[in-house]
């Protein structure tokens, strides 16, 4: 079996390339997956028992509040990665992977306020759900204003490191805050140890805006990561001589 | 399709402003970021521009 020389690709100028071949194809498909969960969703999903029509704001809401939690962790992974083997793209990724969490957290409390005002009757409660969701928004703030106040960027990497490897503990506090107190918030939608609590169609579209969701981010963290590459690497030689900043040259 | 006529697709059985404040502000949002995102890069580029070109006039030692 042939090994993959992951080195190879943890170097800036192999994932600046990479990562501009990849990121438009992903970007289509994220685009086809929204379209295609919008459509089963909203035209082929039923209206819930209990609250009729109103329901579908989850096939939005479930979607971008995973996506706030699993971006926190993989912010936190290469912070592992960034502290321990010094890699270089590890902390270009973290920030790459910050501003879409920050939006899919503000994401989730927007749409779960929302659903909240006509099921619960209040936009907001201080739910352990709602508030550890909130700490989660307020992580993500304090991530990027770190990482962007601190000057030099491997110093800026490694404190920024700290921030999400420390503040990874409260995502198995959101995620569990359900069971662990009484909380308002229902309880989870899918799960991993029983069927799931809900019609397959509503299942599906679910999965789908999910899987979206998952796609969109992985280009535009490719996207943003090429421009911090530009931007560090700035007085590489490979940079100077990139097509884009060489108009009159072909490529 | 499972709904009666586009006016009851929009009405959401009362929750409209419930439903389409989540979806379009969703949407919007994550628009204005990949917007933002392009916009980032035109500026680094455009910033990298200047920087080779102020730069090569050095090398050049300030002759026209």
């Amino acid at each position: 079996m042939r090994r993959i020389a992951w080195t190879h690709y943890a170097a800036p100028q192999t994932f600046y390339g990479l990562a501009g071949v990849c990121w438009k194809p992903l970007a289509l498909l994220a685009l086809a997956l929204a379209l295609a969960g919008m459509w089963v969703g909203f035209m082929v999903a039923p209206a819930d028992a209990q609250q009729g029509e109103g329901y579908r704001i989850i096939f939005v809401h479930v979607p971008v509040s995973w996506m706030s939690m699993i971006i926190y962790l993989a912010m936190a992974f290469w912070g592992v990665v960034c502290l321990v083997f010094r890699a270089r793209m590890a902390g270009m990724l973290s920030q790459a992977l910050a501003p879409t969490g920050a939006l899919f957290a503000f994401l989730s409390l927007w749409t779960g306020a929302l659903w909240g005002k006509p099921m619960w009757g209040a936009w907001w409660v201080w739910d352990a759900r709602l508030t550890s969701e909130l700490i989660l928004f307020f992580l993500y703030i304090g991530f990027i204003a770190l990482t962007s106040a601190i000057q030099d960027p491997r110093r800026a990497d490694r404190a920024g490191a700290l921030v999400a490897i420390v503040g990874a503990v409260n995502v198995p506090i959101i995620y569990f805050s359900v069971k662990w107190w009484n909380t308002l918030h229902q309880g989870a939608s899918v799960s991993l140890t029983r069927s799931p609590s809900m019609a397959q169609t509503m299942l599906w579209g679910m999965l789908l805006m999910a899987l979206a969701c998952w796609v969109y981010t992985v280009a535009i963290v490719l996207y943003r990561t090429r421009s911090l590459i530009l931007q560090r690497e700035r007085h590489a030689d490979w940079v100077a001589q990139l097509p884009e900043l060489n108009p009159g040259l072909r490529p | 399709m499972r709904w009666e006529s586009w006016s009851a697709f929009w009405h959401m059985g009362g929750y409209a402003v419930y439903v389409w404040g989540s979806v379009g502000v969703s949407f919007a949002l994550l628009g204005l970021e990949a917007w933002w995102a392009r916009r980032e890069r035109e500026r680094t580029l455009a910033w990298l521009r200047a920087e080779q070109a102020a730069h090569a006039h050095d090398s050049l030692g300030g002759q026209p």
